[in-house]
C-alpha cells in the first residue's frame, strides 16, 4: 500500500465520517429520575397519592420552567408493591438509565432503603429516603450516600413527645402519665421504640410497646390491652390497613381521638375515613402543611392539571400524602439545583447530585420563591448532618380534612443526636465504612 | 429461668383470677372474633365440601363483593338494591367461574383445580382494583360502630352484629347442606364426581350453586370485615386468618367452621394477652397456627373433618 493510497482512503474515510459525525445526537440535556412507586397491592391507597406528588411537582418543572436550569427532568415507574424484591429489581433496572444514568433514587420503603444502602456507594447513586427508612444514617460522616432529611423517624418520636408535654403544661408533667406506643411489627414500626424508651426514663412516664402484625386487620387483643392500661396518650407508627383499625378501633372503644397521635405515615385521609366521624380530633405528625393553600397548587393546576396532564385526579392534590410525595420531589430538585451551582447547568451524574444534596440550604426566602412558604420548613444539610433541622408539626382531622394545630416542634437533638451517631458507629462498621472527615470536604 | 416459668405458667392465671371482668371481656373479643373468621372460612368449606377443591380465590371473593357493593352504593344505589345487584354479580362469577374455569377441568386432578383458583385471585384483585379503584372506602349500612358496657364489660355493637350473623348464617347453612335435596347433591358430588354423574346428578349446576352460595357468604363477610376496616384491597388477605380455623375444624364441616373460628379467636386472644408480653407481643397470627397446629397432632382430618380411609 504507497502512501498515496493510504491518504486517499484517510480522505474518503473523512469524508464519509465527517458528515456522520456532525450529525451524531448531542447528548439530550435531560435527567433521568427512577421513580419506585406502589399503585397496586395493599398499600396502594398510600402509594399512588405519594406517586402522583411526584410526577406532578416534576411536570409542574418541565411544562412552567422547562427543567431545571434548561435541564430537563425524565423518569420512569416501576411498580414495587412496597415489596423489597421488587424494589431491588426496578432499582437495578432504571439505575443507569438516561444520559448520566439515575440522579437520585426514593426508595419508599424502610426495607427496600435498608437494601439499597450498601449498593449506593458502590453505584454512585445517593438515596433519599425523606422522613424514613434507616435513621443511624442521617449521621453524615458514616452514610454519605444516603439522606433522610428534612428529619427522622427519632426525630418525630422525641417531638410528638414534647407536644404531649405541652398539652399537658410543661416537659415535667408527663411525669407519672402512661402513653402506648402502637406499632407496626416491621423494623419500620420499631424504630422509634429505642428513643421513647430513654424518653421515658428520663422524662418519667410509663411506657408501653404493643406490636400489630402485618397486616393489621384484628387488633382485637391490642386494644384489650389499651382498654385495660387505659393511657393518657397513644402514639402509633402504623402502615396500611393497620391504621384504619387502629382509627376506628379507638373511636368505637372511646378513647379521647385528640389524645391519638400516629405518625406521618399513619396520618392520611385514607386512614381516618372508613371512620367517619369517629376520627374526628384524630391526629398526626407530618414536616409539611396539608391542603392546596400554597402558589405551588396554584400552579399544579394551572400548567398540569388544566392542559391534562395530571398524575392523577384533581381532587387528590393536597391530599396528606400527594403533600408528601410533591414535598419530596421538590427537595431533589432543589439538591440537583444545588449540584448545578458547582457543576454547571447540565446533566449531572448520581455523585454531583450527591454533593447537591449534602449542600442543600433551602432558606425561607427561597420557599418563598418555590412557592410553598409556609408549606413546610426551611432545611440545611451537612456533611455531617444529612437530617437537616427535623422539626414537625401535628396535624389534627376534623371530619373533612387535616388542619395543622401546632407550631413547628423541635425534636430533642440533645436526645437523638446522640443516639444517631452511637447508632452510626455501629451500622456503619457492618457494613465496612470508615468514618470520613467533613473538615476536609469544607 | 424461674421467673420465665413463672411468666408462663403461673402469673397469666393469676391475672385472669384477679381481674375477672377483663378476663371476661377477652373471652368475647375472642369469640367475636373467632366468628369474624368464621364468615371467611365458611366460604373455603363450602367449595372444598361440594368440589374437594381449595378454593384460594375466597378472599379475594370477599374483596370483590366488597368492593362491588361499596361501588354500587358510593355512586348513589341504595343500600338494598346494592345487596341485590351484588348478589346478581356474584353469581354471575360463579357462572363465569364454572364456564371458564371449572367445566375445562372437570376430573383433573385437585391440584390443577386449586392452581386455576391462584389464577383467580389473581385476576379477582386486579379486576377489582381496575373497575373500583385502589382507594380505602367508607362502608357504612347502618350498623353502628359504638360500644356499651354491661357488668363492666365493653361490647362493640358491630362485632355483636357480625357474630349474631355468622351464628344465623351457620345455622342456615347447616340445614341447607343436610335437609335439602341440593344438599345433599353437593355432598354427593363432593364424595365422587363420576360417581354422582353417573347417578344422574347434574355437576355442572352443582358446582354453579356452591359457587353461587360462597360468594354471597363473600358478600357478608365482606360488609362485616368491610365495616370493621373499610374495604380496601387488603380485605383478600383475611383469607389468612381464615386458614387455622380451616385446619382446626376441617375443611368439609360448616359447624366445624365455626367451632374452629371460636377456639382460634380466643385462642389468640388469650395468648396475646397473657402470653404476649414474655416475648414482646404480636404472637397472634402466628398463635393461631401453632394452636391448629397441635390439634393436628390428635385429629389430622380436623375437629369434625371426615377421616379419609383409602384401601391400596
Amino acid at each position: 500500500m504507497t502512501l498515496k493510497t493510504l491518504m486517499s482512503g484517510a480522505l474518503a474515510a473523512a469524508l464519509v465520517a465527517g458528515p456522520m459525525a456532525a450529525a451524531a445526537p448531542a447528548q439530550p440535556k435531560e435527567m433521568f429520575i427512577p421513580l419506585l412507586v406502589y399503585r397496586t397491592g395493599p398499600y396502594a391507597p398510600s402509594g399512588i397519592p405519594i406517586a402522583n406528588g411526584f410526577v406532578d411537582y416534576f411536570t409542574l418543572l418541565n411544562e412552567r420552567d422547562g427543567g431545571i436550569n434548561g435541564v430537563k427532568l425524565t423518569w420512569e415507574e416501576c411498580e414495587t408493591q412496597y415489596k423489597t424484591d421488587l424494589g431491588i429489581e426496578c432499582y437495578e433496572k432504571l439505575k443507569g438509565k438516561g444520559p448520566t444514568g439515575a440522579a437520585v433514587v426514593n426508595p419508599y420503603s424502610t426495607g427496600i432503603t435498608y437494601q439499597l444502602i450498601p449498593k449506593a456507594s458502590v453505584d454512585k447513586v445517593p438515596v433519599f429516603s425523606m422522613g424514613y427508612g434507616m435513621t443511624a444514617a442521617a449521621d453524615g460522616r458514616w452514610f454519605p450516600w444516603v439522606f433522610s432529611f428534612p428529619t427522622t423517624y427519632w426525630s418525630q418520636a422525641s417531638a410528638v413527645i414534647r407536644y404531649m408535654a405541652q398539652q399537658e403544661g410543661g416537659m415535667d408533667k408527663l411525669r407519672g402519665k402512661k402513653i402506648v406506643h402502637i406499632f407496626h411489627n416491621s423494623p419500620y414500626g420499631k424504630e422509634a421504640n429505642p428513643t421513647l424508651e430513654t424518653l421515658a426514663r428520663q422524662m418519667g412516664f410509663e411506657l408501653t410497646l404493643l406490636a400489630v402484625d402485618h397486616p393489621g386487620q384484628e387488633q382485637g387483643a391490642t386494644w384489650l390491652q389499651v382498654r385495660r392500661i387505659n393511657p393518657d396518650w397513644i402514639f402509633m407508627s402504623g402502615w396500611g390497613v393497620m391504621n384504619q383499625v387502629a382509627v376506628k378501633e379507638a373511636a368505637s372503644k372511646g378513647f379521647k381521638m385528640d389524645h391519638f397521635i400516629g405518625n406521618w405515615w399513619s396520618a392520611n385521609e385514607s386512614d381516618v375515613v372508613p371512620a367517619g366521624d369517629g376520627a374526628k380530633g384524630y391526629k398526626g405528625a407530618t414536616f409539611h402543611a396539608p391542603g392546596t393553600n400554597f402558589k405551588v397548587h396554584a400552579d399544579l393546576f394551572k400548567f398540569v392539571y388544566d392542559k391534562g396532564k395530571g398524575g392523577g385526579n384533581k381532587d387528590a392534590v393536597g391530599e396528606a400524602l400527594y403533600n408528601r410525595g410533591l414535598v419530596n420531589a421538590m427537595l431533589s430538585a432543589e439538591a440537583i439545583r444545588t449540584a448545578m451551582t458547582k457543576y454547571g447547568n447540565k446533566p449531572l451524574t448520581g455523585e454531583q447530585v450527591r454533593w447537591g444534596m449534602e449542600n442543600l440550604n433551602l432558606t425561607e426566602q427561597r420557599l418563598e420563591q418555590l412557592g410553598v412558604k409556609g408549606f413546610t420548613h426551611p432545611i440545611k444539610v451537612t456533611c455531617e448532618d444529612h437530617e437537616g433541622n427535623g422539626p414537625v408539626l401535628i396535624q389534627q382531622w376534623d371530619g373533612k380534612k387535616w388542619t395543622i394545630v401546632s407550631d413547628w416542634i423541635s425534636p430533642m437533638r440533645d436526645v437523638v443526636r446522640a443516639k444517631i451517631e452511637t447508632a452510626a458507629v455501629e451500622e456503619g462498621k457492618k457494613l465496612g465504612y470508615a468514618m470520613r472527615d467533613c473538615a476536609k470536604e469544607k | 429461668m424461674t421467673e420465665l416459668l413463672y411468666g408462663i405458667a403461673v402469673a397469666p392465671f393469676k391475672d385472669m383470677a384477679g381481674s375477672p371482668a377483663f378476663f371476661a371481656e377477652v373471652l368475647i373479643g375472642g369469640v367475636f372474633a373467632g366468628l369474624m373468621y368464621s364468615l371467611v372460612a365458611l366460604g373455603f368449606v363450602l367449595i372444598f365440601k361440594a368440589s374437594g377443591v381449595f378454593n384460594f380465590a375466597q378472599g379475594a371473593m370477599v374483596l370483590f363483593a366488597a368492593l362491588t357493593l361499596v361501588g354500587l352504593i358510593e355512586r348513589g344505589v341504595p343500600v338494598a338494591l346494592a345487596l341485590v345487584l351484588t348478589t346478581a354479580v356474584m353469581v354471575a362469577l360463579a357462572w363465569v367461574i364454572e364456564r371458564v374455569v371449572l367445566r375445562p377441568l372437570v376430573n383433573q386432578e385437585h391440584i390443577i383445580l386449586f392452581m386455576a383458583t391462584i389464577g383467580l385471585t389473581f385476576f379477582l384483585e386486579g379486576f377489582g382494583e381496575m373497575v373500583w379503584g385502589a382507594n380505602v372506602k367508607k362502608l357504612d349500612i347502618g350498623i353502628p360502630d359504638r360500644s356499651f358496657i354491661v357488668a363492666g364489660i365493653q361490647i362493640n355493637q358491630l362485632e355483636l352484629s357480625a357474630a349474631v350473623t355468622s351464628a344465623v348464617l351457620v345455622a342456615v347453612l347447616a340445614v341447607f347442606f343436610q335437609r335439602t335435596r341440593i344438599g345433599r347433591a353437593l355432598r354427593a358430588v363432593a364424595d365422587d364426581h363420576e360417581a354422582a354423574l353417573s347417578i344422574g346428578i347434574p355437576l355442572k349446576t352443582i358446582w354453579m350453586i356452591v359457587w353461587s352460595v360462597a360468594g354471597i357468604v363473600a358478600i357478608v363477610a365482606g360488609i362485616m370485615w368491610g365495616a370493621k376496616s373499610g374495604v380496601q384491597f387488603s380485605l383478600s388477605l383475611i383469607a389468612l386468618k381464615s386458614l387455622p380455623v380451616l385446619i382446626l375444624g376441617g375443611f368439609t364441616s360448616v359447624p366445624g367452621a365455626i367451632v374452629g373460628g371460636l377456639i382460634i379467636g380466643v385462642g389468640e386472644k388469650m395468648g396475646e394477652v397473657y402470653w404476649g408480653p414474655l416475648v414482646g407481643g404480636a404472637i397472634e397470627n402466628w398463635f393461631a397456627y401453632v394452636l391448629a397446629l397441635a390439634f393436628l397432632l390428635f385429629r389430622p382430618q380436623g375437629l369434625f373433618g371426615e377421616k379419609i380411609i383409602e384401601r391400596v
